[in-house]
């Protein structure tokens, strides 16, 4: 296909657009709800990858140590633990810090403070707190840890209690729940993306067929198929475009005040702040899809006119 | 130039549209082609511009079997044949001076040709003040003269014209009449499907009657007789 050629399809689909009038304004609408509905796909799935990574990250294993265990005997665990694979950090609480926390988070329960006063020394353990790479790894870290039994020097346990225990079945829970999230909500998101993506093709295959008799007539005076299916390709991809960055630039004020109302809801995830930073991604993938949804409508639409 | 060879073309479920039609039309021939409503006289040119396939038989131009030719070798072979509809059928989004142009670029003549030719041409049909106007802004008579533009502009050497003059008023006919003369006389060949008495004794040229599927009459220099 040389340049004349080309030049004269952009130019003919050009035209056939500009000149579609409320049939072009309707395919642009459509096409705008389709891929306003695949961009949420991407809001959704970048809002569900944030709230697991964030409980992921507020997850941990406690190990506390007995009293009589010292600094020195508790860096040799840690230091052990850090060996392993599966753990990602590990932070050491001294039983001095975790009584001032304690005492921080006590300061307006007097009752209790008077209590702690009375005991005239420190009740509280130190401690190691473990996050692992992944939240089904912390078994193996427990199971590590129970398996060889950190010892004093005197031959008992230096570790007093793990709290995996308690936290695991939060921990299941909340991974089982946020899986369930991501899957449900993938789930009707692709079913609506779909649903959409399908009207988008049945307008623009009713926009060609109102076409038909002129796809007709263009064989008749002796078009080739590209030449006639051409223009029309280029209308869809027009179509695509301007349907993009529709939902570009409506996607700035709704996610402004969607972000502004739901930050503290999603945990600290912002709407536009997520827009602003992955605007070349979010651009990307709306204009690819816009573009492909446009061309391989026509395509498909136009194919059955061109057998005369 | 055109030859039917003992064609016959079945519809579904139907009877034939024509049966043994056996046809020879020469280089530069003005033929009319007459018959009531449902002759066949439609039938006959969808087979010759391959919009059908005939049942039994062959359908010749020049040395081509129009059957044989695959789909994807029809623009060239109707880029040799300008066609005229009675209902126009002129691209209603496309301007005047875009319909005749289409058909150059459909065939791929440059910016060059085009921007002379189709001047001319819309000079010849004389709606060269229309150029810019839409279908929907032109009169019956002036979308049938465009149309014959838009056949003519690539010097084809067979003009189908399938009743050209059917949605015309008198004077538009005429006027349709004596151009599609002027281009025969040019050495263009012509066929025409008609049941207007009026234009088979205007052209009074050759003249074959169909009826029920079959040639039932073929006059050199016939008048409209049925």
């Amino acid at each position: 296909m040389n340049w004349m050629i080309i030049k004269r399809v952009l130019v003919g689909g050009g035209k056939n657009f500009a000149r579609g009038g409320a049939v072009s304004v309707a395919t642009v609408l459509i096409m705008t709800v389709t891929l306003a509905i695949i961009g949420s796909l991407i809001f959704l799935s970048a809002l569900l990858t944030y709230t697991l990574a964030t409980i992921k990250e507020k997850v941990d294993v406690s190990v506390y140590f007995v009293t009589t265990a010292s600094e020195q005997e508790i860096f040799a665990v840690k230091d052990q633990l850090e060996k392993l694979p599966q753990v990602a950090s590990i932070s050491y609480t001294s039983a001095e810090d975790a009584l001032t926390a304690f005492r921080q988070r006590h300061a307006n329960d007097q009752l209790t403070l008077q209590a702690l006063d009375e005991l005239g020394e420190n009740p509280l353990d130190a401690s190691l707190e473990v996050q692992a790479k992944d939240p089904s790894q912390y078994e193996s870290i427990v199971n590590f840890l129970q398996a060889s039994p950190a010892l004093s020097a005197g031959g008992a346990s230096i570790i007093d209690r793990i709290n995996y225990a308690q936290n695991k079945e939060v921990i299941d829970r909340l991974s089982l729940a946020i899986r369930a999230t991501h899957d449900v909500g993938f789930a009707i998101i692709a079913l609506f993306a779909l649903a959409s993506i399908l009207i988008a093709f049945a307008t623009i295959r009713l926009a060609i067929y109102t076409a038909r008799d002129e796809i007709a007539v263009m064989r008749l005076v002796g078009a080739s198929n590209a030449y006639i299916q051409g223009p029309f390709i280029v209308t869809g991809v027009i179509t695509g475009i301007i349907a993009v960055a529709l939902v570009l630039f409506l996607s700035w004020p709704a996610t402004w005040y969607a972000g502004t109302k739901t930050v503290g809801w999603f945990g600290g995830f912002n709407l536009a702040s997520y827009y602003a930073e992955n605007f070349a991604f979010i651009f990307f993938t709306l204009m690819l899809s816009g573009i492909a949804l446009g061309a391989a409508a026509s395509v498909l639409a136009i194919r059955k006119y061109l057998k005369v | 130039m055109i030859y039917f060879d003992k064609v016959t073309k079945r519809y579904d479920g139907n009877g034939p549209a024509l049966e043994n039609i056996t046809l020879s039309i020469a280089p530069k021939e003005f033929v009319s082609i007459v018959g009531h409503s449902g002759a066949g006289k439609t039938t006959l040119l969808k087979l010759l511009l391959a919009e059908e396939r005939p049942s039994d038989g062959a359908v010749f131009f020049e040395s081509i079997n129009v059957n044989d030719l695959p789909s994807s070798a029809l623009h060239h072979y109707r880029r040799k044949i300008g066609v005229v509809f009675q209902d126009f059928r002129l691209i209603p989004n496309k301007t005047a001076y875009e319909n005749i142009a289409f058909a150059m670029e459909a065939a791929g003549r440059t910016d060059d040709e085009i921007a002379s030719d189709v001047p001319y041409i819309l000079e010849l049909v004389n709606l060269a003040d229309k150029a810019s106007h839409f279908p929907d802004q032109l009169s019956g008579g002036e979308k049938q003269r465009i149309a014959i533009g838009r056949a003519i502009i690539n010097q084809p050497e067979l003009i189908v014209a399938d009743e050209p003059t059917g949605n015309l008023d008198p004077i538009n006919t005429y006027e349709v009449v004596e151009i599609l003369k002027k281009i025969n006389e040019l050495g263009t060949t012509i066929i025409i499907t008609t049941h207007n008495k009026g234009v088979v004794d205007a052209v009074g040229r050759r003249v074959v009657t169909i009826d029920r599927g079959k040639i039932v009459r073929d006059d050199a220099t016939g008048k409209y007789v049925l």
